[in-house]
């Protein structure tokens, strides 16, 4: 009889430890234009940690700015993860303790599991002739990018100006001063890469709109190829958007395992398909470079380039750089340029 | 109207689709949740503090007074950075929360505050000209007659601002549900959970959801055009006596 209840038991605890299936639940927070993406990855992680573990997780998203996005989780919005435009907005949250500072190291392709690169989308046509960098910059021309105060992606496009500028003129200054005629064009800085890609899809302002290419491709495929090209530079950047794991909140949420899985899984080859929506068709073979210069280099850009105060302002923006030996030096190494020609 | 026509541009199962999603009804659940604190809240605050403005010479009543308009006069963004500041991850209040594990800005608790901070001045601003103007020959003359002091509330004072207080509270829900900025800094715009009607809809319209966005924005557009039908009601039934609390 007592071996009997034992055995019973022993059985409904075996039975109750292999039923209970947990439901868990994180927050992505993240930037602009991977909404679409995301909405796209999360049901299918769901649905491989579910086979995996029997465990049911449910992703909660959050998008905005990449800068504004960091700031919120720096005020303590609870994420368990975060997927930025770049690495410095990751570094602010790990400023904060929140993550290990060298949290860059724990993933592949500095724990960058896509890559993009910035476009012009110019509308049908192309009626201002805009070939290039320069027709941008141009009189008379009207640019519509975010803020590179708060947006990921107007930071790339400020320093894909820059390399193009850099390269042409071969001095500091003469990039300095293209990219200050080109913001002088922009009339209107948004505060996220969506909000801009709305006011000139949308809303219908402005000649050309400096964009993420995967953000160039949703805007035609949404609202049609009769109404928007896609304009290639000859020079751009190759944008290297990060994620980590916010460890703490993570371990104090007990999520980091699952978080961690979740990000991994954005390297697996079955996630290849979404991956591409944010990889850009034109440069299917880009190589990653093993350290990016970029990335490395954010701390100065932001310091010299994106100096908070009066500096930054929009007409003045460029001015800001600072003309110190060992940030000229770093200029000439910061951004990794590569040519849409030759992967055509 | 146009907004109406935006919503039903795709057909009749497009805007029931865009209504009945998962994250808009949740958006409509915490905006409902929102209104349902905010208002009974500031009720209670308007009348408690309109009666004590109008009716009882205190030092500090014009101090009072100001307070209440600040809501007024202080742009929402920054009432939700106050919030920031004070429940955020290095806000005074934080080691408070932590120990308590409280969440406040970037869940519901924080958008709940923000609402009732920015729809405070309504129902008092509303009450207390009026309770002014009417004077308080009746609380002396229900008091003379051996009436105490809730009895005079109860059955002299409310009774006679009943309609401006109605007022008041319909004009409270509206912003309540409508509040856009205040909210939006204290939200985290995390889906399916701090995202109020408003923000959802500037969600969708950035998605390219332009039919669904309008579908939720008819919503309080409708809301609007209740809250506007139920006022002229008011106030072809009862307009002088609402005159009176708008002269000033």
């Amino acid at each position: 009889m007592k071996r009997t209840i034992q055995f019973l038991t022993l059985a409904l605890a075996l039975g109750v430890g292999s039923a209970t299936a947990e439901d868990v639940e994180l927050l992505n927070v993240s930037y602009d234009p991977t909404r679409e993406l995301y909405s796209e990855y999360n049901p299918a992680f769901a649905a491989y940690w579910k086979e995996k573990t029997g465990d049911t997780v449910t992703i909660n998203q959050s998008h905005g700015g990449s800068g504004k996005q960091a700031r919120s989780v720096v005020d303590g919005l609870e994420a368990d993860v975060v997927t930025l435009a770049l690495a410095a907005d990751i570094d602010a949250v790990a400023a904060k303790g929140l993550l290990p500072t060298d949290w860059q190291q724990s993933r592949a392709h500095n724990s960058s599991p896509y890559t993009s690169t910035i476009v012009f989308l110019v509308r049908k046509g192309n009626p201002k002739g805009i070939k290039d960098w320069d027709d941008v910059a141009k009189p008379g021309v009207v640019v519509v990018t975010p803020n590179p105060k708060t947006s990921g992606g107007a930071r790339w496009n400020y320093l894909a100006a820059w390399a193009y500028a850099k390269k042409k003129t071969g001095s500091d200054e003469g990039a300095k001063q293209f990219v200050t005629e080109l913001f002088r064009n922009a009339p209107i800085l948004d505060t996220a890469a969506r909000g801009s890609t709305i006011t000139f899809v949308q809303r219908e302002i402005g000649d050309v709109l400096l964009a993420w290419e995967n953000e160039a491709f949703l805007s035609v495929n949404e609202l049609g190829p009769d109404k928007f090209e896609i304009v290639v530079p000859s020079l751009s950047v190759l944008a290297e958007p990060p994620v980590a794991t916010v460890n703490q909140i993570a371990r104090k949420h007990g999520t980091l395992e699952v978080a961690s899985a979740y990000l991994d899984y954005l390297y697996s080859p079955g996630a290849s398909a979404w991956r591409r929506g944010i990889i850009t068709a034109r440069h299917p073979h880009t190589p990653i470079p093993p350290i990016s210069p970029v990335s490395r280099n954010w701390n100065w850009c932001r310091s010299t380039h994106l100096a908070a105060g009066p500096r930054c302002n929009r007409s003045t923006l460029p001015t800001a750089v600072s003309s110190t030996r060992s940030s000229r030096a770093a200029a000439r190494s910061a951004v990794t340029v590569t040519t849409a020609a030759s992967s055509k | 109207m146009l907004v109406f026509a935006e919503a039903l541009r795709n057909g009749l199962g497009t805007y029931v689709k865009a209504i009945t999603d998962p994250d808009a009804l949740s958006a409509i659940k915490l905006t409902l949740i929102a209104a349902g604190i905010a208002v009974p809240a500031n009720l209670v605050f308007g009348v408690a503090a309109a009666w004590a403005i109008a009716k009882f010479e205190f030092r500090g009543k014009t101090f009072l007074t100001t307070l209440i308009d600040l809501p007024f006069s202080v742009s929402p963004v920054v009432a939700g950075l106050i919030y920031v500041l004070m429940f955020g991850a290095s806000g005074w209040a934080r080691p408070l929360l932590d120990t308590a594990d409280i969440q406040i800005i970037f869940a519901v608790p924080g958008i709940v505050l923000a609402t009732i901070f920015v729809t405070f001045p309504f129902i008092a601003r509303e009450l207390i000209p009026l309770m002014q103007q009417q004077g308080t020959d009746d609380e002396q003359a229900a008091l003379s007659l051996g009436a105490n002091g809730w009895q005079t509330f109860w059955y002299v004072t409310l009774p006679n601002v009943k309609w401006a207080l109605l007022y008041g509270v319909l004009l409270c829900n509206a912003r309540a549900m409508g509040e856009f900025g205040a909210v939006s800094v204290v939200s985290g715009h995390i889906r399916g959970q701090t995202n109020t009607m408003p923000l959802h809809v500037e969600i969708l319209y950035n998605e390219y959801n332009f039919a669904a966005s309008f579908a939720v924005a008819s919503l309080l557009a409708g809301l609007a055009l209740l809250t506007l039908a139920l006022k002229s009601f008011l106030e072809a039934r009862h307009g002088s006596e609402l005159a009176r609390s708008q002269k000033h």
